[in-house]
């Protein structure tokens, strides 16, 4: 089963600690041999970006910024064979931002993607 | 939704839930790596299998009372390593034991813990590698490499490697301990294969992940959800192999042909769980990011000079399908002369078969069936319900329909597959 994973956080000035971008990259190293993590990219603030939605009837797209409290950081997609393996694998990307980054607040969501395994023979939800 | 993920350990009984399925996912996480470091320490599998599980059964004790400790992989290996210690050290003092044993710990002989402890660290993927090379050693029957390898390389329990197989839970539990004393008893030491037999000794190893990902790529909707996550798991092992055999073509081939593979599972089976044939099904529910991923790991593998080998070759041809917007614009010419290579490296009446089918679509019926005509006084075909269906096929395109109609008739009297025999039934009466 597939897991996508959702990095939000408030980060605080500067850029990210060297030590914790090395971290990230083993971690990612590792996590890909180990056959689990299937895809993964930092996302740009939300300034680089824009919104399209339906509000009063009407599609409308909106340039970034977003007035959030939280920046969308990153995504990753995981093939793993449990939601606890998912959130083992977030647990130890997060618990490294929590070690290496001082005053760095954040979440991440572990969302599982619909696979061949949600759907009946005659392809209605099972 | 289907049954819930099922423990694959056991259950304390004054467990919560919750803190055994924590266990099991770092077990599951963690349980190549701790095997594999114990097996280059102890030179047996068997031995490292034990330790490891140990340690699994102590942290199933303690998670659930005294709650997941905040690191729970340093924490598992941390216990396997002090059971590891333990034993080195007994060893030490049995001097007679170790001899009795008849392994020689080179390296490894100094009871002092920081060495051993040292000796675990790194080297993590080339552990790896031996043991993967050891669950698939020649020595062992191809049954029991497939056994030993869901075991070790997964971490999968015997319960769910019967279910997977399709085999009483006594016999994989056999098997398992059979394939032990074969590895013991042959004192097969845990090492990499000498170079002169590295290439066999590969191929043994491809061709067992490739055999778990068909018993899970076969697998029908019905079954066992264990089944179908056999196919994801040898998924999951090629692409571990690939990492830690980055410079093998023919690794990237066999991961670029079950990536492909895999791509269209969700398309394969209709709404009333019948099969939906490869140029039938809709290609909106193929999924982009295999093929994405197995196209990349084909020109890898191409790169890397494997372009002549089988399993690239036929990852080339499932890629022909792979690119094609849809049936009509599949480049048939080009599977054709894949075909045509394949059938030269690895020769096989099934493949010929497969290129006749390339061949009439390229170039029309006619051709397609003159490959066709010789094996039919082919032995090993006899019983194989295809060959009656594709020729069935080419001789209602060049509208012999009587001769197509008995054609379909025989393939649905051989098939043993239910969904499948209908479909050769409606084209038999039409």
């Amino acid at each position: 089963m597939r897991y996508l994973v959702l990095l939000e956080a408030t980060q605080p000035d500067g850029p990210p600690p060297a030590g914790l971008m090395e971290g990230i990259m083993q971690l990612g190293a590792e996590a890909t041999k180990a056959g689990a993590l299937l895809d993964t990219a930092g996302l740009a603030p939300s300034a680089a970006g824009a919104m399209v939605g339906v509000t009063g009837g009407r599609l409308t797209v909106t340039d970034g910024p977003f007035a959030e409290a939280k920046e969308m950081i990153s995504y990753a997609l995981y093939q793993v064979r449990s939601k606890e393996e998912a959130v083992e694998w977030t647990s130890r990307f997060i618990r490294l931002h929590h070690e290496l980054w001082p005053g760095w607040e954040g979440e991440a969501r572990v969302l599982r993607v619909f696979g061949p395994e949600d759907f009946g023979p005659d392809g209605a939800p099972a | 939704m289907r049954a819930a993920h099922v423990a694959s350990v056991p259950v304390n009984a004054s467990g919560t839930d919750a803190a055994r399925r924590a266990v099991e996912a770092v077990w599951r996480i963690e349980s190549p790596k701790l095997v594999a470091g114990l097996a280059r320490l102890v030179q047996d599998v068997g031995l490292a299998e034990e330790l490891a599980q140990d340690a699994l059964v102590i942290a199933l004790e303690q998670w659930p009372t005294q709650g997941v400790p905040a690191n729970p992989a340093s924490w598992l290996t941390a216990t396997a390593k002090h059971r590891a210690v333990d034993l080195v050290r007994r060893r030490g003092r049995y001097a007679d034991k170790l001899a009795e044993l008849g392994r020689e710990l080179t390296g490894y002989e100094s009871s002092e813990t920081d060495e051993v402890v040292a000796a675990l660290d790194g080297h993590i993927e080339d552990d790896l590698l031996r043991l993967i090379f050891t669950a698939c050693h020649p020595v062992l029957t191809t049954e029991a490499r497939v056994a030993m390898t869901l075991r070790l390389l997964g971490g999968l329990s015997t319960v769910e490697i019967a279910r997977a197989l399709l085999v009483p839970e006594p016999t994989a539990g056999q098997r398992i301990s059979r394939a032990k004393r074969t590895l013991a008893s042959n004192s097969v030491a845990v090492e990499l294969p000498p170079p002169a037999e590295m290439a066999d000794r590969l191929a043994s190893v491809l061709e067992v992940i490739y055999l778990i990902f068909n018993e899970g790529y076969t697998a029908t909707a019905g079954d066992d959800w264990m089944r179908p996550a056999l196919a994801e798991e040898a998924l999951r092992l090629g692409r571990v192999l690939a990492g830690v055999l980055p410079d093998q073509p023919e690794v990237h081939g066999l991961c670029a042909l079950m990536e492909l593979q895999a791509s269209r599972m969700r398309a394969r089976t209709g709404p009333g769980g019948e099969p939906v044939l490869l140029l039938e099904q809709d290609r909106r529910q193929w999924d982009r990011l295999l093929i994405r991923r197995g196209l990349a790991a084909l020109e890898s593998a191409q790169r890397l000079g494997g372009a002549y080998l089988p399993y690239t070759l036929q990852a080339a041809i499932a890629a022909c399908h792979a690119r094609a917007g849809s049936a009509e614009e599949t480049d048939w010419a080009e599977m054709a002369a894949i075909y045509a290579v394949l059938a030269r490296v690895s020769p096989s009446p099934v493949v010929e078969l497969n290129r006749a089918v390339a061949v009439g679509m390229a170039l029309g019926p006619e051709a397609g069936l003159r490959l066709v005509e010789p094996l039919r006084t082919e032995r090993t075909l006899d019983g194989y319900p295809q060959l009656p269906a594709v020729r069935g096929d080419l001789l209602a395109k060049l509208g012999r329909h009587d001769e197509a109609r008995a054609e379909f008739a025989r393939a649905a009297a051989l098939t043993r597959n239910e969904a499948e025999r209908a479909v050769f039934l409606r084209r038999a009466g039409g």
